[in-house]
């Protein structure tokens, strides 16, 4: 009972450290984006640097935990396995969107619209509508064995289209740039400023996602408890209704 | 400067929200399960 409850306390108060660090660092990144230079080529447009690319850096992060905690459902059939899966996949769907806002966002000052079929844009809508529909597939099936089963296929289904989404800008023609640290093209490599802001981002929006999966997963733990609550109270009422009323003879 | 505050105002809005969503509705639960 007392190891019950001191690893309770551990537990929350690491949640705590994790959402408090969350916070402090997704607002040195908001606050360091903010007051970046100006650039010759897109003026003030630049300063989402700090977030577009860290939104998509953790909606990978994402889909790739989601992957590997399908594996360890598969392997071992525990259902904490099972929460991660489902948690990592509707928190990546959450960075996934907002890297589409952002990147639509920043397309319109630049490219002049706010949406085209270009290759890294139609493969990144694809991932949000996976991931949308690992989701809601799993919203949609009884709890058990059967729904984590397909929640991990669903995540191992997901986690394959991550390099086609990535290499999309090398694959095909794309108005979008290509990748900015790692490109061998210098014409494509940022200035310090712009990515120490971007590597803060990515530091940041990581431990964001880590926070909010921890509470997802609470939440799902605290869902089937819930859902067990329910079915217990309606099979009582049932057998309550079933049970014949005993009538005394006058 | 428009594009950038609407670009930072979806991230921290979207973040701020989902996070929201999931305190809440962790906090209902809790509170339904005690009773």
């Amino acid at each position: 009972m007392t190891t019950t409850t001191t690893s309770t306390s551990t537990a929350r108060r690491a949640s705590s450290l994790l959402g408090w660090a969350s916070l402090i660092l997704v607002g040195a990144t908001v606050g360091l984006g903010l007051v970046l230079p100006k650039t010759q080529e897109q003026a003030e447009y630049s300063r989402l640097i700090a977030v577009h690319p860290p939104a998509a850096w953790a909606s990978y992060v994402a889909v790739g935990v989601a992957a590997i905690a399908a594996i360890g459902h598969l392997v071992t059939r525990r259902a904490s396995w099972d929460r991660v899966t489902i948690a990592s996949l509707e928190v990546g769907a959450v960075f996934t969107a907002i890297t589409l806002a952002t990147g639509s966002i920043w397309g319109r000052p630049t490219w002049g619209v706010w949406w085209e079929w270009d290759a890294r844009l139609t493969t990144e809508a694809l991932l949000l509508a996976v991931l949308l529909g690992a989701v809601a597939l799993r919203r949609s099936l009884a709890p058990g064995r059967g729904r984590a089963v397909i929640t991990s296929v669903a995540a191992l289904a997901t986690v394959g289209l991550l390099p086609v989404v990535h290499f999309s800008v090398q694959w095909w023609r794309s108005q979008h740039q290509v990748g900015t640290l790692l490109s061998p093209d210098p014409a494509s490599n940022a200035d310090n400023p712009y990515i120490v802001a971007m590597l803060l981002g990515f530091v940041a929006f990581t431990v964001a996602f880590a926070w909010l999966v921890v509470q997802r997963v609470r939440l799902e733990a605290l869902e089937e408890a819930y859902d067990e609550v329910i079915l217990d109270r309606a099979i009582t009422d049932r057998r309550a209704e079933a049970r014949p009323t005993t009538e005394v003879p006058a | 400067m428009a594009y950038v505050a609407a670009g930072y105002l979806v991230t921290l809005g979207g973040l701020g929200a989902y996070a929201a969503w999931l305190t809440r509705r962790t906090r209902q639960l809790t509170r339904e399960r005690a009773r």
